[in-house]
């Protein structure tokens, strides 16, 4: 089994504070690994360190067996961020922002040719959004904005799914449409990294939990059985809204 | 009075195609702070005796590409490395100017307000060379330009050559202005770039639309306006940009009836209610 993540030391300082503390982690092709742990545990740090989004104080990281700073074939990897919504300034629909997940196999100034036309439908099917692609993203609920991210993702045909808290403040439908997905995805050979603050559906597809505290990694193995009233059947987790985005420069969309 | 035309039109066109991923990336008041900036380099034209135009771009580029690199650094204190840029990009502009010229300052006048009507031949054919370099990198450049404004952590995942584009995004922003420094002029420039994309949104559902709909009222807005400004003699590049602001005001209204007047009908596409996203523990 060949390496596709392998991270050694990482150490992450905001401001003198460290957030990560001499965190290792090792990922194999076929796994899905999903990086648990409370909020400010370090877990998003974690993987934006590994994908050069947070600079590192000390450590390596290498992808598919190259060092991150020579690494190029970035169309190996579809990162879903952890954003409450997909918008921007101006209007953008649902095919427009997947399409540019394409752009990492489309090379520079190339222009869209039939095959990534259909990777893009192929992605928005996967995640139930096909017939959403002329809508606005504004439009959409969170749980579907959050599909669309993940569409983008899947449209440039990864081999990984890096996923920072895809599952956050999700409504159930998009929940199981995106669990469907992940296990296309998985079935078909992919390899996972999500980190979450809990598994729900995605529960019987992780192969492997890695627990953050704060900043360490306390557990690294099966799924650990969860504890106290987040054991209880009738468990409800609450997660807080983010505030409203407005809309454009003058608050209209 | 041709050539002002043609020179409008062609600076109505180019600005909100460029304008748009200022928007896009929330940015909108960029524009202005070039502007400011590219008046020194129109005063060190002038005090070199050569071509105003072309100092005035290669001070503007050299801030935009300056300002980028302050913003990539996402420090707080580049906000105020920028205003004070801003501001000696002006009084800089300012005092270059009338060092050069000494006599009046009709000459300043029609660089921050624009002077359309004295747009010679040599003037248009440098307007119409840069506005299709700056066509050239917003449409073809559109589908990665559009992935770095719209979510640049991304694009960095993606492999895509974030720094080359921002800074690309950020010489062609120096040129827009200056291209539309002679319509309306270097304080009303950003107008030009923002107010058309503003309007376009408030109806448009994608980003592709939005840039060509906002092209189509910058063009309509510049050519509107210099046909006012003929017949009431106020000066052509403030008239575009009220123009092109009385546009936005009549959508705003336009949409807002229509989306009253929808919810007053009674319709069977009505938006489904969204799932829950949350069980509240009562």
């Amino acid at each position: 089994m060949t390496s596709v993540l392998s991270a050694t030391n990482l150490t992450v300082a905001y401001g003198g504070r460290s957030v990560l503390r001499d965190v290792s982690l090792e990922m194999r092709r076929g796994e899905v690994v999903a990086i648990l742990g409370a909020n400010g545990s370090g877990k998003s740090t974690l993987i934006r360190a590994c994908l050069g989004l947070v600079p590192l104080a000390t450590g390596d990281v290498t992808l598919f067996g190259v060092a991150r700073r020579s690494f190029r074939q970035w169309w190996r990897l579809g990162y879903v961020p952890q954003r409450v919504g997909a918008t921007s300034g101006v209007p953008a629909t649902v095919g427009e922002v997947v399409s540019s997940g394409r752009l990492a196999r489309r090379g520079l100034l190339r222009l869209a040719r039939a095959v990534d036309h259909a990777a893009v439908e192929r992605s928005l099917g996967a995640v139930g959004l096909a017939d959403r692609v002329a809508d606005p993203v504004a439009t959409l609920s969170g749980g579907q904005q959050q599909r669309t991210l993940i569409a983008r993702a899947l449209a440039g045909e990864p081999e990984v799914l890096i996923l920072d808290e895809p599952t956050a403040g999700v409504d159930a439908a998009s929940q199981e449409a995106f669990a469907d997905a992940l296990r296309q995805f998985t079935a078909a050979g992919g390899t996972v990294l999500l980190v979450a603050h809990e598994l729900g559906p995605l529960e019987p597809l992780v192969s492997r939990a890695v627990v953050l505290h704060h900043g360490a990694i306390v557990h690294d193995g099966a799924v650990p059985a969860p504890a106290g009233h987040h054991a209880q059947p009738h468990h409800d987790h609450v997660h807080p809204h983010a505030p409203a985005d407005p809309g454009g420069i003058w608050g209209a969309a | 009075m041709l050539r002002a035309l043609a020179g409008a039109l062609v600076v109505g066109l180019a600005t909100p195609a460029l304008g748009i991923y200022l928007v896009q990336r929330r940015l909108s008041l960029i524009g202005d702070g070039i502007g400011h900036v590219a008046l020194t380099g129109v005063g060190l034209g002038l005090l070199l005796q050569t071509s105003p135009v072309l100092t005035a771009v290669a001070v503007a580029a050299t801030a935009a590409v300056a300002m980028e690199l302050v913003r990539e650094r996402g420090r707080t204190s580049g906000d105020v490395a920028l205003a004070i840029l801003f501001y000696g990009g002006i009084a800089g502009g300012v005092a270059l100017v009338q060092v050069s010229t000494q006599h009046s300052n009709a000459n300043l006048l029609s660089y921050l307000f624009g002077s359309l009507l004295t747009t010679t031949q040599t003037d248009l054919i440098a307007i119409a060379v840069l506005s299709a370099a700056v066509f050239a990198v917003c449409l073809f450049g559109r589908p990665w330009l559009f992935a770095v404004c719209q979510d640049e952590e991304y694009a960095r995942v993606s492999g895509l050559p974030v720094r080359a584009l921002n800074l690309t995004l950020a010489v062609t922003t120096a040129v827009t202005v200056t291209v539309a420094m002679r319509a309306v002029g270097l304080l009303l420039v950003s107008a030009l770039m923002v107010v058309p994309v503003a309007t376009a949104q408030q109806f448009t559902r994608g980003f592709n639309t939005t840039m060509y709909v906002s092209m189509a009222l910058g063009f309509v807005a510049a050519g509107t306006g210099v046909v006012i400004s003929a017949s009431s003699d106020t000066s052509p590049g403030a008239t575009i940009v009220l123009v092109a602001i009385g546009m936005f005001i009549t959508v705003t209204l336009a949409t807002a009836v229509a989306r009253a007047a929808r919810r007053h009908l009674p319709s069977s596409t009505a938006p489904q209610p969204e799932p829950p996203e949350v069980v509240l523990e009562l």
